[in-house]
Order: structure tokens, then C-alpha cells, then sequence
């Protein structure tokens, strides 16, 4: 038994216990405290998934836990993801009375929940992954308390969350009375060699497959991410727009590939319809909003349903173009947020799309970040997102879904028009009053960083793809 | 004495999930019934594991539902403490009131 693989886990527990003390006694009038404490935490954990990575796949709690090459990548994504929120979002939380400990806490216990769910074999440790995830985010939405509107998206959060972990249990107990099992890889086997009940199987995976579109935001399944987006406050929508897509992927990942591959043509239908509905419906609506929050969550959408091409494919090449288009959403989808996060202030939420009027003027090196973001996520050449694409349909037409690619295309030029109003808007257009942005020089820094990631990665893409393709092979 | 086996536990279960799920759909007027429901959607998968674990000899379906129950009632805190918040804010917990957002 090794109980080191889950080092990076024990101790961000341990850390966010300790700082839900340290914030109660001795947090008044210190509330800089916690957010140093929690972006040290993060750092660390970095180092400890690092350092105590066992290069191999290692078991760890009774086949509870796992440690391979794809929890290694997506907990190291999923921290440093969450360390630049942490960033970008202090000073929006400061002028809202929303500074306090308690955001601190539930960031590291969701953080905890997507590591558990990126290093989970069995249904039982991916439930409870996902349940602390989940607990965090609803909790997180309701913060703003004097916000009718943070507590109505709050409410519609929780219930549709709900009824998402309500189905994924339901399916998982199916499969349960089927193979006999918990564990993914020993459900694994029992699909593909001793022929068990298909048909109750395949009613399962339905279960199975909506829970999991729930939980990405793919269209059908979609209905809770536009409000929340928009109702929540604007740091709480980058956290829960980044982040758990990657541990989204995870679930995803662990329960359709590693445990029921065996049913892999029965996913594949389902998930087809999910691609297509979410690309077409998140490219095409997110044309008509104008809050830029609820427009980023259409387009976020849309990303997902390009998300599961690479799934579709049935690969280990599909799986990691699936991988990478998810590392790098998480990454442009920061920046996104970040910017508007740049813009707001005091009173001033900088989320309608008429506020982004200008910025470029104001702001000639922001205007800048946000013109690589928005092309980046437009798909347009050599920027990262228009890789992400590229890789996706390369494994999707070679699996021989060429209707499918064509459709992925037309729809990302249709949604392409909404990336380049918001540069329009930032570039061409004159603001109403000139206000310049005054930001931390941290935000301003990671948010620099961001950019010029997002760039390095356009113009190396070969490096990232080459990390995801190791994690399958 | 008659028996019963794995099949009418698993009706039982399937008519509690479904009348919870078309509670979810049906009920327009009370935030409370609907997180009633909510529970009720738990313990419906409570009865299909502890019923599949019982006629396979296997406890970790049993094992699963001792952690549903505690996650069912961390939740129930959680959407308790969401409908205080919305009640304080808009003085209803009418579900066809709750129509701010869209688009």
C-alpha cells in the first residue's frame, strides 16, 4: 500500500481545514491571509504532484485511488488553473465584500473533489470526487448574499446538479447488479469478455451519459450553465468555467473509456447526439446574447461539444486530441474571464458586451491578450484553439465521420462571428466614458502570462499534443 | 410465505426514481417539494444497490450507500441554506417565480 501517490490530495485537505481555523480565529481584518495561504497551497501542491509521482500506474486506498499518466497531467491543470482564478480574482471579491476565507476553502475543496475525480478506478471515490466538486460550486454561487439573482442561479445550479448526481448513481447501480462490481477496470472486463445483459447495460449507460453531459454543460443537458454563468458573481463563473472541465473530462474518461468500453458503439451514438446538439446550439445562440458571461457560456458549450469529437473518435489518438482540446479551453477560458475581471470595478460589472466598447484604446496591451484569446477560441490560425479544432477532426474524420467534421466546421465559422464582435467591439469601436482599468499587478502579470501561453502554445502546439499523446500510449 | 426477489425491489426503485424525476418536472409551485424530491431520487438508487447487493453477496453495493446517505444530507444542508438565501432576497419560493435569468 502507497499512500505517497496521494500526498498532493492529503495535503490540500489538510490545508483547507487549516486555513477554515485559521480564517475563524484569527481572519478578522487579516483577509489577505487566506488568499496567501491558499495560493502557497496551490504552489506546493504543484511541487507534490511533481515529486511524488510514480511514473507508473499505482493503486493506493483498496483500488480506491489511482495515480497515472492522465491524473498526473489533469490534477497538474487543474491546480494551476485554479492558482491563476486565485489571481485574477481577488480584486473583484475585495470590492465586493466578498473577500473572505470561506471562497478560499471551498476553492481548495473543489480543487480537492476534481483531483479526486482525475485519480478515481471505482464508482464510489468518482461519486464522492464529484459530490465535493459539486457541494463547493453550488455553495460558491450562493455567496453574494444580498443578490436575488446570485441566489436564483445558485438554486437552478443545485437542482439540475442534483438530478445530474441523482442519474449518474442510478445508471452506476445498474451497472452495479450487471457486472458485480464498483471497480472500472473489473466492470471493464465483465462488458468485454462475459457477455452480460446488454440491454440493461445500454439503459444504464444512458443514465451514465446524461449525467455526464450535466455535468460538462453539453447541449441538451445544457439548461443551468447560461444562468449560472450569468448570475453568479463574475469570479465564482471563472472558477466553475475552467476548472471542472478538466475534471469533466475525467469523469467522462474514467467511466466511458476505462470502465464501459465494452459498449463503446452505444456511446458513440449517444455521444453524437451531444456533439452535435452542443455545437450547433451553443455556436448559434451565443450569437444572440449580450451579457458576455452568457455568451462565453454558449461558446462554452459549443467547446464542449467539439470536446467530445475527440471522444467519438474511440482512439487513443481521439482521446488525446479530446485531452488537449480540453487542457487549452480551460486555458483561453481563464483569460477570458480574466479580462472582464480586469475591467470591472466598484459598481461596475463589465459584463454586457457594450462595456468591452474601446478597451483596446484604454489598454493597448490588454486589448492585445484579448484579441490572441478571442481568435485563439474563434479557431483561427495558428492560434491554439485553431489546433485544438484541427487535432479533434483529424481523429474524427479517420474514424470516418466525415458528415460530422463538415458539421464541426460550419458551425465554428458561424460561432466565429461572436469572437471577432467582441475584437470589433475592442478594437473599432469608442468607449461611452474613458475609464482606464486600474488592476493588482499579479492579475495583470498572470493575466500577461496567460496570453503569451496561449500564444507559445499556437506556435509549438506539437509540445502539448505530444504530452497528451504520452498519457495514452 | 412468498418471497420476494431481486425484481420487485428493483420496480420499487424504478417507481420511486420515476416519480421523483416527473416531482422535478411537474411540481411549478414549491422550492421545498422539489428538494424533496431530490432526496427521494438518493434513496430510489439507495434500494436498487442495497437490493442488487443483497442477492449478490457483495457489500460494497451497501458500503456506496452509507456514503449516498451522508452526501444526501450534506446536500439537503447546502439546498436548505440556498432556499433561505433566495427567500430572504425575493421573499417567494415559487418555482415559476424563479424566471430572472434567460435568454
Amino acid at each position: 500500500m502507497n499512500y505517497l501517490i496521494a500526498i498532493p490530495e492529503i495535503f490540500i485537505l489538510s490545508m483547507a481545514c487549516i486555513i477554515l481555523l485559521a480564517d475563524a480565529f484569527f481572519g478578522r481584518g487579516r483577509s489577505g491571509m487566506a488568499y496567501g495561504l491558499s495560493l502557497v497551497t496551490l504552489l506546493l501542491t504543484l511541487g507534490f504532484i511533481v515529486f511524488f509521482s510514480p511514473m507508473i500506474t499505482e493503486t493506493a486506498f483498496h483500488g480506491l485511488f489511482v495515480s497515472d499518466r492522465l491524473s498526473e497531467l489533469l490534477k497538474l491543470f487543474i491546480v494551476g488553473v485554479s492558482f491563476m482564478v486565485l489571481v485574477y480574482s481577488r480584486e473583484y471579491l475585495a470590492e465586493r465584500n466578498l473577500f473572505k476565507g470561506e471562497f478560499y476553502v471551498l476553492v481548495l475543496l473543489a480543487v480537492l473533489g476534481m483531483m479526486i475525480m482525475a485519480s478515481a478506478p471505482n464508482f464510489l471515490s468518482m461519486y464522492l470526487g464529484l459530490e465535493l466538486l459539486s457541494l463547493s460550486q453550488y455553495a460558491m454561487v450562493a455567496m453574494r448574499r444580498d443578490s436575488g439573482v446570485s441566489a436564483e442561479a445558485a438554486m437552478k445550479f443545485f437542482v439540475l446538479g442534483a438530478i445530474a448526481s441523482g442519474m449518474l448513481l442510478y445508471g452506476m447501480s445498474l451497472i452495479y447488479g450487471v457486472t458485480g462490481s464498483l471497480d472500472l477496470s473489473t466492470i471493464h472486463d465483465v462488458v468485454a469478455y462475459s457477455q452480460p445483459d446488454k440491454v440493461v447495460l445500454v439503459f444504464a449507460l444512458v443514465f451514465i451519459v446524461a449525467g455526464i453531459a450535466f455535468k460538462l454543460g453539453a447541449a441538451p443537458f445544457h439548461m443551468w450553465a447560461p444562468d449560472v454563468y450569468e448570475g453568479a458573481p463574475t469570479a465564482m463563473t471563472l472558477f466553475i468555467g475552467t476548472a471542472p472541465k478538466i475534471a469533466g473530462f475525467a469523469l467522462a474518461f474514467r467511466l466511458l473509456i476505462d470502465g464501459l468500453e465494452g459498449l463503446v458503439a452505444s456511446w458513440q451514438q449517444m455521444l453524437i447526439i451531444l456533439a452535435v446538439f452542443s455545437i450547433g446550439l451553443g455556436n448559434v445562440v451565443a450569437i444572440a446574447q449580450t451579457n458576455i458571461k452568457r455568451m462565453l457560456a454558449y461558446s462554452g458549450i459549443a467547446h464542449m461539444g467539439y470536446m467530445v469529437l475527440g471522444l467519438i473518435a474511440g482512439t487513443a489518438d481521439g482521446y488525446a486530441a479530446s485531452l488537449f482540446y480540453t487542457l487549452v479551453y480551460a486555458i483561453m477560458a481563464a483569460g477570458a474571464f480574466g479580462f472582464i475581471l480586469l475591467h470591472s470595478r466598484q459598481g461596475f460589472e463589465s459584463d454586457q458586451l457594450d462595456d468591452m466598447k474601446g478597451l483596446a484604446r484604454l489598454n493597448p496591451w490588454f486589448g492585445l491578450v484579448m484579441l490572441v484569446l478571442m481568435f485563439s477560441m474563434a479557431g483561427v490560425p495558428p492560434f491554439i484553439g485553431f489546433w485544438s479544432k484541427w487535432f479533434v477532426l483529424k481523429e474524427i474524420i479517420a474514424a470516418g465521420y466525415v458528415w460530422l467534421a463538415a458539421i464541426a466546421v460550419f458551425f465554428a465559422i458561424v460561432g466565429a462571428f461572436v469572437y471577432l464582435r467582441i475584437i470589433r467591439l475592442i478594437y473599432f469601436d469608442r468607449a461611452e466614458e474613458e475609464v482606464t482599468a486600474e488592476a493588482s499587478g499579479e492579475l495583470k502579470l498572470v493575466l500577461s502570462l496567460n496570453g503569451l501561453v496561449v500564444l507559445l502554445l499556437g506556435i509549438m502546439p506539437s509540445f502539448l499534443l505530444g504530452v497528451c499523446l504520452a498519457v495514452f500510449h | 410465505m412468498s418471497t420476494l426477489s431481486l425484481s420487485h425491489f428493483l420496480i420499487l426503485g424504478a417507481i420511486l426514481f420515476t416519480l421523483s424525476f416527473a416531482g422535478i418536472f411537474l411540481n411549478r409551485k414549491n422550492l421545498i417539494v422539489l428538494l424533496m424530491c431530490i432526496e427521494l431520487m438518493l434513496l430510489a438508487v439507495n434500494i436498487n444497490f442495497i437490493a442488487f447487493s443483497h442477492f449478490s453477496g457483495d457489500m460494497a453495493g451497501q458500503v456506496f450507500v452509507f456514503f449516498i446517505l451522508t452526501v444526501a444530507a450534506a446536500e439537503a444542508a447546502i439546498g436548505l441554506a440556498i432556499l433561505v438565501v433566495l427567500f430572504r432576497n425575493r421573499d417567494t419560493i415559487n418555482v415559476a417565480e424563479l424566471d430572472d435569468l434567460k435568454g
